[in-house]
């Protein structure tokens, strides 16, 4: 285990050595509040208070779009399979989605093995940055357990006013800030000071929805039935915007792009949302999940349940991203409430 | 970074049409081989994933039986895009080839036990993979009985084959159609008319059913009626899948993947399961 720490007014130097060797990604504000991680060379145009970026990391590890084949039909069906990707430093990953970037690992590494994932994820180094506070009303990362850093990345950095308190995590991580003039070795008077803002962020964060969640499975398999389900339903435009902006949501579509030619072309992985209708709808015209109420519940129990079953994990990071960008303001802590007052009464 | 990718998981293996059968008027019959010589080695009730490059990959049962080596069959109703542009192929074209993918009748435990296979509509597709696999190896059973419902005589799939099955000493066979028409001499009803009749032995009887959505709860009622195990009693669902890999959620049925955990499933493992028929 190796602590460091780096001042404050050495934080562009850093970021400026690292961006001489490595592609770097961070939030950066695009203003009225809303944050994207994109390509950054000066640690000016970072964020370092941000809330939660429209698109999570997982835009990284898991494109939008992705070529998984290129095909040339001028003699047979040939093609090769081919993986697109290149290395980068992620900076700046709050512990929410940390945890969603391990959920989507979890996913695409369980046999059969996705290695267009693996080969992608190889690639790129994961630096965190702790929430000191909340980020707005939104969140629920007390109650998944994810406000406190928990692994999965290469550096983590807490912010302590003056300097940054920066934990490596892996050898990977070590090797791109070994040669960098520009750390000290942390005190135990730094460690202390960990351990008292720690423990400030203990008072201020708490169970935002009143329900442990290992008993959420649970509480969804009683209320299966509920009429929430048929409110959301109601309410729902069916948008796909929270599955778009979730950091675990992995569901894709495969569709074919033809060039000119109409010959040669390529085979693309995109996101696909379950909120869709055609989403579960078969060539006879059949939909197994037609209602949007059903396809509400459908996600809550593939965060919630299903996952849980599979994956022994929560697929909710509590990032607070689906109810934040919901346009029918259907709000993930509410809806969670309104079962949980359901099975009281 | 562009680079090839050896252990892609859509990597497609291609596959020779040998032969086109027009079955009727929207659904043909293709043999294809593996162009690499090999045998796609399924199992009853497996599918696959065609592709046509430009046109996309879509999944279908393999209506041939395994101990078939040389190539393999599909039945494709033309509803779609990908169906379309297969309807348009010719013998001696090529399309791509992912799978077989699922998990199929389980043929070995299936042993020594009494068959009831009930088909209705495309439901014959996947169920002639199985009924041939009997047939080839018929020793192995016990009593076949095979049921067949269709809407009207002209949309019998396999017309000639049925008549063979008629014909065999060895399989039970009898259909029923929803609409007769003037040369139409067999039964006429739904095919759950015919299970009543049906004389087995339910704790040594796996029944196999495949049909439309609406077809499962009616047969699987007059199953349980005869007193047959739901774990006896064999689905195969159809869902649309995109990977096969268990991941796209496409064809998710609640926390299962039916193209991983399927298509072929027990009635135990989804008769609590609301969204499965």
């Amino acid at each position: 285990m190796k602590y460091l720490t780096l001042k404050k007014d050495r934080f562009n130097h850093f970021i400026g050595l690292v961006a001489k060797r490595h592609i770097i990604m961070a939030p950066v504000s695009k203003g009225y509040n809303n944050y994207v991680f994109q390509h950054v060379t000066s640690g000016d145009e970072i964020a370092l208070k941000y809330i939660p970026t429209i698109i999570p990391p997982k835009k990284y590890f898991m494109p939008q779009f992705e070529t998984l084949l290129e095909y040339d039909k001028t003699w047979g069906e040939n093609m090769n399979a081919i993986v697109d990707y290149e290395g980068m430093v992620l900076f700046g990953v709050h512990t929410c989605d940390i945890e969603g970037i391990q959920e989507i690992n979890i996913v695409f590494s369980d046999r059969p093995k996705d290695f267009n994932y693996l080969a992608r994820r190889s690639k790129i180094i994961i630096m965190g940055l702790e929430c000191n506070e909340y980020c707005d009303e939104f969140a629920s990362c007390c109650m998944m357990h994810n406000y406190l850093p928990d692994g999965g990345y290469d550096l983590f950095f807490t912010d302590m006013g003056d300097y940054f308190y920066i934990h490596v995590n892996t050898q990977l991580g070590d090797e791109v800030v070994e040669s960098l003039p520009v750390f000290e070795d942390a005190t135990g008077k730094n460690y202390i000071e960990l351990g008292n803002l720690r423990a400030r962020k203990r008072e201020i964060f708490k169970n935002e929805v009143g329900i442990e969640y290992q008993n959420i499975p649970e509480l969804l398999e009683r209320t299966k039935n509920s009429p929430v389900w048929e409110d959301l339903g109601r309410r729902c435009l069916a948008c796909g915007n929270c599955t778009n902006v979730c950091p675990t949501c992995f569901c894709f579509n495969i569709l074919d792009d033809v060039n000119l030619d109409l010959k040669t072309g390529k085979r693309t992985r995109m996101w696909d949302s379950c909120q869709n209708e055609a989403f579960a709808k078969v060539a006879g015209g059949e939909n197994f999940r037609k209602e949007r109420s059903a396809r509400q519940r459908h996600r809550f129990f593939k965060k919630f349940k299903y996952t849980v079953d599979r994956f022994a994990r929560f697929f909710c990071t509590g990032c607070g991203r689906c109810s934040r960008t919901c346009m029918a303001k259907i709000n993930l802590k509410e809806t969670l409430k309104q079962l949980k007052e359901e099975t009281i009464q | 970074m562009k680079t090839i990718l050896k252990d892609s998981l859509y990597t497609q293996v291609r596959g020779k049409i040998l032969r086109i059968r027009q079955l009727t008027e929207l659904e043909k019959l293709f043999e294809i081989a593996l162009l690499e010589g090999q045998s796609l080695d399924h199992e009853p009730g497996q599918f696959v994933l065609i592709s046509i490059f430009g046109v996309g990959e879509a999944p279908f049962s393999v209506c041939s039986s395994p101990t078939k080596r040389d190539s393999f069959e599909i039945t494709v109703r033309k509803v779609g895009r990908l169906t379309s542009a297969l309807h348009l192929l010719e013998p001696g074209d090529e399309v791509g080839i992912r799978g077989p993918y699922g998990r199929g009748f389980p043929i070995t435990l299936m042993v020594g036990n009494d068959i009831l296979i009930v088909g209705g509509g495309l439901g014959i597709v996947p169920l002639r993979s199985l009924i041939h696999y009997i047939i080839d190896n018929r020793r192995n059973y016990g009593k076949v009985d095979i049921l067949l419902g269709c809407r009207t005589p002209q949309n019998m799939l396999f017309g000639d084959e049925v008549e063979h099955w008629e014909e065999r000493v060895d399989v039970d066979f009898s259909c029923t159609v929803d609409q007769a028409d003037p040369e139409w001499t067999g039964n006429i009803g739904r095919i759950t008319s015919l299970i009543p009749g049906i004389n087995l032995d339910p704790h040594r009887t796996f029944a196999t059913v495949v049909g439309p959505p609406v077809m499962y709860k009616f047969v699987i009622q007059e199953l349980r009626k005869k007193q047959i195990p739901d774990r006896q009693i064999l689905v195969s669902l159809e869902r649309r899948m995109k990977c096969g890999l268990g991941r796209c959620g496409h064809c998710q049925i609640e926390h299962l993947y039916c193209c991983q955990d399927g298509p072929v499933f027990t009635y135990e493992q989804i008769k609590d399961i609301k969204e499965a028929i």
